[in-house]
């Protein structure tokens, strides 16, 4: 709390008629020697005062919203600077978070509830105060409940957007009924042999592997049968892609005609007037992104970033930007004329038509079936 | 103090920023490798402090870490073998030339000013079904449809030669420039034809050079991630990469630093070979 606010306190208290006028000048008197006293050393004390917060993210279009709508107003507005660095992969910046000092990075913009639990695994979040966020009222439920079931009594994160990973396929050699018709098994069908693509992340080769041999992917009954499920996918795949940018030039080049894909990067590619369908079979993998905010750091000037972040504007700008659908609640919200048309928008708020992964089945198989995934990858 | 003992401590005090800058930038790292590759990952992540030999265990005796080693130290073998036969010829070349010597090391030494991942990537642009050489074939009627050329170990062959052959090359052409011409000439005056003052002469002489630049293209190669990460299919995978994978993907660092260790042990190994039977000085003048 700083002295005016405790200023403006004391002078309510007084006006309450919690204090007589003799304590309450006795009192300000006594903060004026306090004061008086600390200043040759207040200077030492500036130092250690919030002067930036650190945000991490995917950079882009993404990185020049948030400057442009929450990082500037929130400088201008708090005198904080927002220094913001970008990231390729979530994993790999976790483990440059967990190699660093406590405090060097802030507020991160993670994917998934996987990392959420992760990071709360590693015991790197923090306590949140909600009631520092106001924007949060705005913020559907069926994402904060997502985290809430790690943490039941406290957030570290503030859930900022959500999509899903569907199929991405080449109108020129895959029909949109084709793509009905076969669903997720068109990534193991031997017709498009040495055409077909996928994410080399184990998670999402699991869950198409479950969709593929008709089992629940929040669980997996039959092992055996999806880890055969990925070893056809992988003797049948050109090139299992790493980026969004690797997954873009693919399909743009026409090196694959069929793979799974992120909603917002197959946006992307249809602006840019390539011929992509992009189809979400029944239980589609679903996910969110969040602002996680990092042990270590100034919680409430985060807490106020993460406010200006959420601000309906900057969310818009952000969402369209990067064409997946903002966490902010369409029933709350006036959402503008994009985010209705982004795949895997949901109106109705409640986010019941998207399955997301169970994130305590899945980090707790992540060290077995991770490892299983890099020798099944090499032939194994 | 004696004039001896200053003299005897003076390369001491000479050598200590780098004896300094060695020891806190690789040799502690390295005992942290170490000391972390006996810890344990949890099963919900953080690592369990302590003494255990299982990530060494499965390191030694898994066939999976095995059989990616030995592909790795195939494929690292392959590609020194291509550079040293691409490179010899660019060498030789480059030492006998007279008037423009220094514009062919300027254009050897080129590709340095690139991104090593950029000229990887290049071979998307030339080897993709809508890259230059389909393109061309296509153009020219030779070919209705593209030919699949990329991502398979054959351009990861290809892309780790790109990469190596100037360091084959420049340590070639450092032993070929070393070599007294007038060998060759009395040779050549003595009855031996070109071809054998070559192979009896010059060859044998500028041997050390080969053997150095293979030894930097085989390390090198053989602690690749990248290469493989861009132009291999899904089944392609050198050593390096499955290290990136345990401490990235898999956030097990004690498993990736018993890997990389491994690593480490395998290919030290060859470099202690190659100084037992031709020194390291060969090394240190190829690398200018």
């Amino acid at each position: 709390m700083d002295n005016t606010k405790r200023y403006e306190r004391l002078l309510e208290r007084y006006r309450n008629g919690d204090l007589d006028r003799r304590r309450f000048l006795g009192l300000l008197g006594a903060a004026g020697l306090a004061y008086g006293v600390q200043t040759p050393f207040a200077r030492m004390a500036l130092a250690q005062e919030v002067q930036q917060v650190r945000f991490d993210g995917w950079g882009g279009v993404v990185s020049e919203a948030f400057r442009r709508y929450a990082f500037d107003p929130y400088t201008e507005e708090t005198g904080i600077t927002v220094v913001d660095g970008t990231f390729s992969g979530g994993d790999e910046y976790l483990a440059q978070v967990r190699s660093s000092q406590e405090g060097e990075y802030n507020i991160a913009h993670l994917s998934g509830v996987f990392d959420y639990a992760r990071y709360v695994n590693f015991e790197l979040d923090v306590e949140l105060n909600i009631d520092n966020i106001p924007n949060m009222s705005l913020v559907m439920d069926a994402l904060t409940n997502a985290f809430r079931s790690i943490t039941p009594d406290h957030l570290s994160a503030v859930p900022y957007n959500y999509g899903t990973t569907g199929l991405a396929y080449n109108r020129a050699h895959i029909s949109d009924e084709e793509i009905r018709e076969k669903g997720a098994s068109i990534l193991i069908d031997p017709a498009y042999e040495g055409k077909i693509g996928g994410w080399s992340d184990w998670r999402t080769r699991l869950w198409y592997a479950a969709l593929q041999t008709d089992q629940s992917p929040n669980d997996i009954q039959d092992m055996d049968a999806a880890w055969d499920a990925i070893r056809s996918h992988r003797d049948l795949a050109l090139k299992y892609w790493g980026s969004g940018a690797e997954l873009m030039s693919l399909l743009a080049e026409e090196e694959i005609y069929v793979t799974e894909g992120w909603s917002g990067r197959i946006a992307a590619l249809q602006e840019q007037g390539h011929d992509i369908g992009y189809y979400d079979p029944p239980n589609s993998f679903g996910w969110q992104e969040c602002l996680f905010v990092i042990k270590g750091s100034p919680v409430e000037a985060c807490e106020e970033l993460l406010n200006f972040m959420l601000e309906p504007e900057t969310s818009i700008a952000v969402a369209e930007g990067q064409n997946y659908p903002p966490a902010l609640d369409g029933t709350k919200v006036d959402l503008g004329d994009k985010i209705p048309t982004l795949p895997a928008y949901d109106p109705s708020g409640t986010l019941e038509a998207l399955t997301f992964a169970d994130p305590e089945y899945w980090n707790g198989n992540e060290a077995e079936w991770s490892e299983t995934f890099s020798r099944v990858q090499r032939g194994f | 103090m004696s004039v001896e003992a200053r003299e005897k401590r003076q390369p001491w005090i000479l050598l200590s920023p780098a004896l300094g800058a060695v020891t806190m930038l690789l040799l502690v790292p390295l005992i942290f490798i170490v000391v972390y590759s006996f810890w344990l990952r949890s099963a919900t992540g953080p690592d369990v402090v302590g003494f255990h030999l299982d990530n060494w265990e499965s390191t030694l005796t898994d066939p999976f870490y095995r059989f990616i080693l030995f592909n790795t130290l195939k494929i690292a073998a392959i590609t020194t073998v291509i550079c040293a036969l691409l490179g010899y010829p660019a060498a030789y070349f480059i030492t006998r030339s007279s008037g423009n010597k220094m514009l062919l090391l300027l254009l050897l030494m080129l590709p340095f000013w690139i991104s090593y991942i950029i000229r990887t990537m290049s071979w998307i642009n030339i080897l993709g079904s809508s890259g230059a050489v389909n393109t061309f074939l296509m153009s020219i009627g030779l070919i209705s449809s593209p030919i699949q050329m990329l991502y398979n170990e054959v351009t990861v062959i290809l892309g780790l030669v790109h990469f190596l052959l100037p360091f084959m090359v420049l340590n070639i052409y450092v032993s070929l420039d070393g070599i007294d011409t007038n060998l060759e000439d009395a040779a050549t005056s003595l009855g031996a034809t070109r071809w054998q003052s070559f192979l009896q002469v010059t060859l044998p002489l500028s041997l050390p050079g080969l053997a150095a630049g293979g030894l930097l293209c085989f390390v090198l190669g053989a602690g690749t991630y990248i290469t493989p990460l861009v132009l291999g299919g899904p089944q392609d995978a050198m050593f390096a990469n499955l290290v990136f994978e345990a401490i990235i993907t898999q956030l097990n660092w004690p498993l990736g630093s018993a890997l990389s260790m491994a690593l480490l042990l395998v290919l030290g190994s060859l470099v202690a070979i190659y100084n037992r039977f031709l020194g390291m000085s060969q090394l240190t003048k190829g690398l200018g």
